[in-house]
């Protein structure tokens, strides 16, 4: 009998309810967060590129919450979910995204580099795969010290295709490091679509080039991606290896702020956006159109208190320009 | 006094720093029961076990990948690239990775990691294993460069690399592992970024690095049945370079000559010669400031056109005399 209460308490039968409402939360933040950055963008009160993951909100809510505190997180530059859903203060965040003192990286690292190393969060990565060596550097401290910490390392598509990928899966794998390979697959490489740029179905169905397990989810179901996740952490854990998972998505946005989208028709975006990731979780945990609404007001009221929190911290003092590049 | 090989040094500065710090580990290809290919790993495996010399596939990209994340997690590795020349497969991560994490993270992230880099020409394994890619670090802002010429700096280099809290790229020369000399039994470390003059000399400052101190040094000899008396010097780290011992060399002598085994153009000799030229150096000099270097070119594999492809000791001695006569 308590056993199918606690069943009744937990979304999908994993997640605690109560945590399934942050991550609603934060996803709804996470799209907030976005739309407000192309808005700032366009203001021109922010500058460079920003790289936005309006759609693949899902993923980022399965994944960094199915570990332990304590883990490692290694991200790519589409990764303000994931960093947000790390437990990233939005302040900070917001701080950093505009350059300033006091944000993550002091205003050095910007959206493509932010990283919060205290909270084992190891960056945001602007190479395309250029986090997966480390994750093998990672795993293996974890190894020799004994930690039984994992490393959730993130990648697109694009990133399955660079020479990267294969050193790491195979030393991850010859070595069983704890490292959880979570392919968010969005469709395209910038412009280069998966149909072209692979011969395989799944990106998973390489996880057998390595001898480790590799499974598909759908990336726009939190649920699934929260489950494969939590038990490919678990194997880590017990030192059985990593794990390849390819989350299946789409990116509603282009790549970065320069993409015309010439490649792929409107007609595509519309059909991807009848499976929002947001809308199915939202009715997952049995929340209306008018209770998301309500979300969606409370994240915006979030959002403004953190720009105006970013608007009014300090710039960088230019006499501390070469600070930090060596120890 | 005790001597050891270059190669020794360079094996017990890691067996020492190993013994000392449960931290320090060796990663790389055939550093186990092979030894490393040159032999400089050979017998740890036995010391510390597979755990801690760990034999990698051939990944060059996996292995310095395992250096950043194992440093930036707490861990104190030293990497081993087989020959230099394969560090361009490992380009990605110790450039755009181990040497940005700091700057990138805001200054809060810390990356200490030894990437050691067998390199230089003279063993006829031709144009892909015989390079001296040094500079190509010195130009990369978050990387420290070393670059030993004797096995008492190896070792105390190498030690000082260990413990640092950056990542160093320290370039060996496969012709020096042979090479003997005095190093002491214990512990030593001798700091990065400190120039040591080799020999005073009054006539010509010579700044050489790695195996073109000992061809300096035998040019010295030569040279001194001429009377011409040269001072060598041996930044020994290239970044950061101390390099007030060569101004103040040069305002000595009022000539300078700088020697390596890298390719001249964009070598390391461009940045000395630059730093001189900016320098309250300048005033005092009496010629040009010249660079002898290797010529613009891959290692032939040919036993003769190697040999001349980069600097040899009457090439050095060739220079200093005309140098000397004010012939340039």
């Amino acid at each position: 009998m308590a056993e199918a209460k606690k069943k009744e308490n937990m979304v999908g039968g994993i997640i605690p309810k109560m945590k399934a409402e942050d991550l609603l939360f934060k996803m709804v933040l996470t799209r907030t967060f976005e739309e407000n950055a192309l808005e700032m963008f366009s203001m021109g009160k922010v500058h460079g590129t920003m790289h936005v993951s309006i759609g693949q909100e899902g993923i980022a809510a399965g994944a960094g919450p199915a570990l332990k505190d304590g883990d490692y997180l290694l991200n790519t530059h589409r990764g303000h979910g994931h960093f947000l859903l790390w437990g990233g203060d939005l302040k900070l965040m917001m701080a950093e995204f505009l350059g300033k003192e006091n944000g993550y990286c002091r205003g050095r690292g910007g959206s493509m580099h932010i990283a919060d190393i205290e909270s084992n969060n190891l960056g945001a990565q602007g190479i395309v795969a250029g986090n997966l060596p480390i994750s093998v550097g990672v795993g293996l401290s974890i190894k020799m010290r004994k930690t039984k910490q994992v490393v959730l390392t993130l990648f697109g598509d694009g990133a399955a295709n660079e020479g990267a990928f294969h050193e790491s899966l195979n030393m991850a794998a010859i070595w069983n490091l704890p490292v959880v390979y979570l392919c968010e697959n969005n469709q395209y490489a910038m412009s280069m679509a998966f149909e072209k740029a692979f011969r395989v179905e799944q990106i998973s169905d390489r996880a057998s080039a390595y001898g480790i397990k590799g499974l598909t989810v759908d990336g726009n179901d939190v649920i699934a991606v929260y489950k494969a996740v939590q038990q490919a952490a678990k194997r880590a854990r017990a030192g059985n290896g990593p794990t390849l998972i390819e989350a299946v998505t789409y990116r509603y946005q282009g790549h970065s702020k320069s993409d015309r989208q010439l490649y792929r028709t409107r007609d595509e975006v519309k059909k991807w956006m009848q499976k929002d990731p947001i809308k199915r979780f939202a009715k997952a945990i049995g929340k209306s159109d008018k209770d998301l609404k309500e979300i969606e007001k409370k994240a915006e009221a979030e959002i403004a208190a953190a720009v105006e929190f970013a608007e009014n911290s300090p710039e960088p003092d230019l006499s501390t320009i070469m600070e930090g590049i060596y120890a | 006094m005790r001597e050891l090989s270059y190669m020794e040094a360079l094996r017990e500065a890691m067996r020492q720093a190993m013994e000392k710090d449960d931290r320090v580990f060796l990663i790389g290809e055939d550093i186990g029961v092979y030894g490393g290919a040159f032999g400089v790993s050979a017998g740890l495996i036995d010391q510390f076990g597979p755990e801690r010399i760990i034999d990698t596939p051939i990944s060059e990209a996996g292995i310095a990948g395992a250096c950043v994340g194992a440093a930036v997690t707490g861990m104190r590795p030293i990497g081993e690239i087989q020959f230099s020349d394969f560090v361009v497969i490992a380009m990605e991560q110790i450039v755009m990775q181990g040497a940005k994490m700091r700057f990138m993270f805001g200054g809060k992230a810390t990356v200490p990691f030894v990437i050691r880099l067998p390199g230089g020409s003279g063993t006829g394994a031709a144009a892909q294993h015989s390079e001296s890619l040094e500079n190509w670090f010195v130009h990369v802002p978050g990387i420290k460069v070393v670059m030993p010429s004797t096995p008492y700096d190896a070792k105390g280099l190498l030690l000082s690399a260990i413990e640092e809290d950056n990542p160093v790229m320290f370039f060996e020369h496969k012709l020096l592992y042979k090479t003997k000399g005095h190093v002491p039994e214990e512990m030593y470390t001798i700091p990065i970024g400190k120039t040591n003059v080799v020999k005073e000399g009054k006539d010509i400052s010579v700044i050489a690095t790695s195996m073109m101190i000992q061809r300096a040094l035998e040019a010295a000899d030569i040279l001194s049945e001429d009377g011409i008396d040269i001072e060598i010097i041996d930044p020994r780290t290239l970044k950061p370079l101390d390099d007030q011992p060569i101004i103040e060399s040069v305002i000595k002598t009022g000539k300078a000559l700088i020697v390596h085994e890298a390719v001249k153009t964009g070598g390391f000799g461009g940045e000395i010669s630059a730093v001189l030229s900016e320098s309250e150096a300048f005033d005092y000099l009496d010629a040009p400031i010249r660079r002898l270097a290797g010529l613009d070119m891959p290692i032939p594999y040919n036993r003769n056109l190697e040999y001349h492809a980069v600097p040899q000791v009457e090439d050095i001695v060739k220079e200093v005399r005309n140098l000397y006569k004010g012939k340039y």
